[in-house]
């Protein structure tokens, strides 16, 4: 079959291996990228208009429903921006358990990623199935490992999918120290396969790219970013969360459900484990920065394609601070802080697996939510998506037809897109075309 | 189905992904199951995609544009047995509870551009466009209950399935009763069973995502919520969640909502 044209089409109707349902349409002309279309067509769920009229107390298990990946992240931001407007302030011992079962959700989500969803493409096999059967070992490995990642949120909420023990102020009632500690039991193997995982990635061979980009997490310079943080990005900005809509803009694209977000000074950018590794890298664990300075991946990373090395790197990382948290885990007691109901608007961001996930809510005196607004990673990450598949064109010249569409899958899938999340829908102002 | 792997599709359809997510969450057993089926249609897992006709189709998710109309009718004629997983599937699930508002209020409540917006004016449970063979419930479905299911059908069983009261799970596990001790609003005994009496187990009334159980009484339930002393509006909203559109639960969000 000959190789790809200097003038192609390349239409992917249906991305496999995402959460969600997306396609992609490119046009090359000339040797260059003419246009590019990442399509969502999720159905829309209308999630902020659900939320109105409804007590504050419903938003975590409400908003937990856009995500089945990831729950936790939309349980956190929500329970954050709802104890702002109440004045609450949780104690240590439940910012600790958060932090716990939200490193349970980065570990479970990324090595469902990395192992199932996105390693296959770099080695050239359709489904992680199909890899299992030349590489059982590591398949084998990182389902032990995201079994574990699951079974800390099994522990601390009820379930992996949609906890129930999470709530505005804390948890409705604290795991046992003497339940929790049982995870420790396996946490040596869990370190030495997180760490196998990682020099997996390590040795995948990685598309040559390098291109920059602009991106953004939160960072506290205290401990690698999941809770808490200002928003910082690469191109200098540093601000509150409270701040977000002010620094960013929306677009409506007619191709898609999802909305699109650009940084109003900067446009596209990425979020996620690339940024947070980029902003964050001195506050992973030592051992997991040694081994990723000794394979030469300081930050900043320059290919989107090496996020998967990012995302390892915060695997190992998590079970390494797990095994720590756990250790010293005392039960909060009580297991959460209760607040008369009252009138405010707060904003929160979180870190999820995915990358920043931003919610505002505006409560009446009677603590109804009366405004709400959502978010995702995903649609912080949409721009950069098509960005990055008009700079691979380069790339897909020469390939065949099938081989160019799996590469650009390959490049949607560096973002590990949630296009359930992205989809969840909500307001906005702009744009046409 | 002795010899030749059972052939399984997955579908998504209006939804958040955690339904088909317990497959993959199967971990352990994810790679023994993989020996005696084959996901011949599964695009969260597999860029591969296998022609029908399937043994065993699991739908994901509410119908809720045009699109998804046409493809459960396709997955439908595609499937020997068709099985609606999660709440959204079988009783439309969060979004659902769209159905009480007008939906060109809520795509000009969200939208700049409603009109690039395709919906159905509501989000529905699969039974209402096929014919559904067999329901497992939750939001999320069950793990154990989806592997069960599948090792059924593997050993050429009609799978069985439980519809007992959350309440008979509760006492089984020996949770305290939160009705009873802390007089707290509960949906157990009109919710099926299923889940592992969680919601009770951390100290919480259950919130119903898996449904109405067999001949549930939620009248009677929001009667005890009254004496409990929820207001009107607070029980319409008890019942007005995950599953609140089923045809048992949506009873008492009207009345009590005071919708028509």
């Amino acid at each position: 079959m000959a190789g790809l044209g200097k003038e192609m089409e390349i239409r992917v109707d249906q991305l496999a291996r995402v959460e969600g349902e997306g396609g992609v349409y490119l046009k090359i002309k000339d040797g260059r990228a003419e246009y590019v279309e990442v399509s969502i067509f999720e159905p829309p769920r209308f999630f902020e208009v659900i939320l109105k009229g409804r007590p504050y107390l419903d938003a975590p298990d409400i908003t937990a429903r856009i995500c089945g990946i990831c729950p936790l992240a939309y349980i956190m931001s929500s329970a954050r921006a709802m104890e702002k407007i109440l004045g609450i302030e949780v104690p240590n011992e439940i910012y600790r358990l958060r932090r716990i079962a939200y490193l349970g959700e980065w570990i479970e989500s990324h090595v469902l990623h990395i192992a199932l969803l996105h390693a296959p493409d770099f080695l050239g096999f359709q489904s992680a199935l199909h890899m299992a059967e030349k590489h059982p070992d590591i398949v084998k490995d990182s389902l032990s490992l995201k079994a574990w990642g699951n079974q800390v949120i099994e522990l601390v909420g009820g379930r992996p999918v949609h906890p129930v023990a999470f709530r505005v102020g804390g948890v409705y009632s604290a795991v046992s120290r003497h339940r929790l500690l049982q995870l420790l039991k396996k946490v040596e193997v869990m370190k030495r396969k997180a760490r196998k995982l990682l020099d997996f990635v390590l040795s995948l061979p990685i598309p040559d790219v390098k291109y920059t980009m602009n991106y953004a997490s939160l960072r506290n310079g205290v401990r690698y970013p999941i809770l808490e943080g200002k928003v910082v990005t690469s191109n200098g900005l540093v601000f509150d969360e409270e701040e977000f809509e002010k620094y960013v803009m929306t677009e409506q694209m007619k191709y898609s459900t999802s909305l699109r977000y650009k940084l109003k000074e900067g446009g596209a950018y990425i979020v996620g484990p690339f940024a947070r590794y980029n902003l964050n890298f001195d506050l992973l664990m030592p051992e997991v920065k040694d081994i990723l300075k000794e394979a030469g991946y300081e930050p900043p990373l320059k290919n989107t394609y090496q996020s998967i090395i990012a995302r390892a790197a915060e695997v190992y990382h998590s079970v390494i601070e797990l095994e720590d948290l756990i250790a010293t885990y005392k039960e909060p007691d009580p297991p959460y802080i209760d607040a008369e109901p009252r009138e405010g608007e707060a904003a929160a961001i979180t870190e999820a697996p995915r990358g920043m996930l931003y919610h505002r809510y505006r409560l009446n005196n009677e603590g109804k939510i009366v405004y709400a607004n959502i978010v995702a990673p995903t649609c912080q990450n949409y721009a950069a998506m098509e960005e990055d598949i008009k700079k691979i064109v380069p790339l897909l010249l020469g390939r065949s037809e099938e081989d160019a569409k799996w590469l650009v899958e390959q490049t949607i899938r560096n973002y590990d897109p949630c296009i359930s999340c992205s989809v969840h829908t909500l307001r906005i102002k702009i744009i046409k075309e | 189905m002795k010899g030749k792997k059972v052939k399984i599709a997955v579908y998504k359809f209006s939804s958040c992904d955690g339904c088909q997510l317990q497959f993959l969450n199967m971990e352990e057993e994810l790679l023994d199951l993989a020996e005696r089926v084959e996901f011949s249609y599964f695009l969260e897992a597999n860029r591969e995609v296998k022609p029908g006709p399937y043994d065993i189709a699991f739908v994901e998710g509410s119908i809720s544009t045009p699109h998804e109309e046409e493809l459960i009718k396709q997955a439908r004629k595609d499937s020997k047995i068709l099985v609606a997983i999660g709440a959204c599937a079988t009783a439309g699930g969060i979004q659902a509870l769209r159905n009480w508002g007008k939906l060109s209020e809520f795509k000009e409540a969200v939208y700049p551009n409603p009109e690039w917006i395709e919906a159905l004016d509501k989000a529905h449970p699969i039974s209402d466009y096929v014919k559904v063979d067999y329901e497992l419930r939750g939001c999320p479905v069950s793990k154990e209950r989806l592997l069960s299911f599948v090792k059924q059908v593997l050993l050429g069983k009609k799978p069985y399935l439980r519809r007992d009261s959350l309440c008979m799970e509760c006492k089984r596990k020996g949770n305290v009763c939160v009705v009873v001790a802390y007089g707290l609003p509960c949906l157990g005994s009109v919710t099926q069973e299923g889940c592992g009496a969680l919601c009770p187990a951390f100290g919480r009334g259950c919130y119903g995502c898996f449904g109405p159980s067999q001949d549930p009484q939620p009248l009677r339930l929001a009667a005890v919520f009254e004496n409990l002393g929820l207001s009107e509006e607070e029980i319409s909203l008890k019942f007005k969640t995950f599953t609140g559109w089923s045809e048992s639960f949506r009873k008492v969000v009207n009345r009590y909502g005071r919708i028509r």
